[in-house]
């Protein structure tokens, strides 16, 4: 008897919980699509927050977009069309990643110039130095001193 | 003297390049529609909600898609200038009200005028996202051929109507 009374609490306290959690709406009927939809938004760019990817972004546009991207992907659409579709309407600047093209050869190589031309300046800088630094020969005598000094140092 | 010429030059061109970037707007991002066909599409009308409108109906005239809400602060800056063009009759302006409420619209044309001769409604932006549109208010100008020619971003004042619109405008009904 007492067993049956514990499971009927246990029963009582569990089945409650069991409701609330088909009440709670999923953000996404699919996860699937939302696995797909996150791994696409982080490399698209928000147009109204602008440092903000399409994931971040809280803007009714980005809502939009990501119901648009949803569904591309829900059609069965590849991540390369979807992107296609969005280059198409707003540009390259949705792209997190600027692709290569001629307009952006500067942005891609600008660094390793940047790093060329900073290693050059280096080098040059240092063998100039040593061109100005002039060779001392110590004659028999100062060396002596030197060490005199440096053994003096040591006690 | 000679060894301040290296930093000098290195930071006259840090300044050119910060004149140049510190005076572009960010927020004008150059769209990849300008020169493509317009984005066909058939949206209920505002006032007369059985009827639909679509850029089709516009072939062979240049004319104006101009995208709007009434809970958009930039749209009343430029409403004064769409109502001047409105008068002038030079070239049409099409609204579009974009992710809107029906009633807040009607109040909002009643009560600062209304510029457009239709107003298509845009109730989930799904034609604003096709035409790239990213904040409102958003204008383009269409030729007869039904190509985007001009796309402006923010609204329209009235150096960007007598030195950019007008002029293509012009140029484009006598193509």
């Amino acid at each position: 008897m007492k067993r049956v009374r514990v499971l009927l609490f246990m029963c009582a306290v569990i089945a409650p919980t069991g409701v609330w959690a088909d009440e709670a709406k999923p953000l996404g009927e699919n996860p699937q699509v939302e696995a797909r939809l996150k791994t696409l938004a982080v490399e698209l760019r928000c147009l109204v927050c602008q440092n903000q990817t399409l994931a971040d972004s809280s803007a009714p546009l980005a809502e939009d977009l990501r119901r648009e991207v949803r569904e591309m992907i829900a059609k069965n659409m590849t991540d390369q069309e979807i992107i296609e579709f969005l280059v198409a309407r707003y540009g390259d600047f949705v792209l997190y990643r600027p692709p290569w093209r001629l307009t952006t050869t500067l942005l891609w190589l600008g660094p390793f110039l940047l790093l060329l031309v900073g290693g050059t300046v280096l080098v040059v800088t240092l063998r100039r130095r040593q061109k100005t630094l002039p060779e001392t020969v110590l004659s028999e005598e100062e060396h002596r001193r030197a060490e005199r000094l440096l053994s003096k140092g040591n006690t | 003297m000679k060894r301040f010429l290296l930093p000098l030059a290195v930071f006259a061109v840090v300044v050119g390049f910060l004149a140049v970037g510190l005076t572009l707007n960010p927020r004008e991002v150059p769209s990849p529609l300008v020169g493509k066909a317009a984005p066909d599409f058939s949206l209920p009308q505002l006032y007369e909600t059985e009827k639909t409108f679509s850029p089709k109906d516009m072939a062979g005239k240049v004319w104006l898609l101009n995208f709007w809400a009434s809970w958009c602060n930039g749209c009343k800056d430029e409403h004064p200038v769409l109502m001047q063009m409105a008068k002038s009759g030079e070239v049409p302006i099409y609204g579009v009200d974009y992710k809107d409420q029906r009633g807040e619209a009607l109040t909002w044309l009643q009560q600062w005028g209304n510029p457009y001769p239709l107003v298509a409604v845009d109730e989930s932006g799904r034609v604003g996202i096709n035409y790239g549109v990213y904040g409102v208010p958003e204008t383009y100008v269409i030729d007869k051929q039904g190509i985007i020619r001009y796309k402006q971003i923010g609204p329209i004042d009235q150096d960007v109507l007598h030195k950019k619109i007008l002029p293509l405008v012009k140029e484009l009904q006598t193509q």
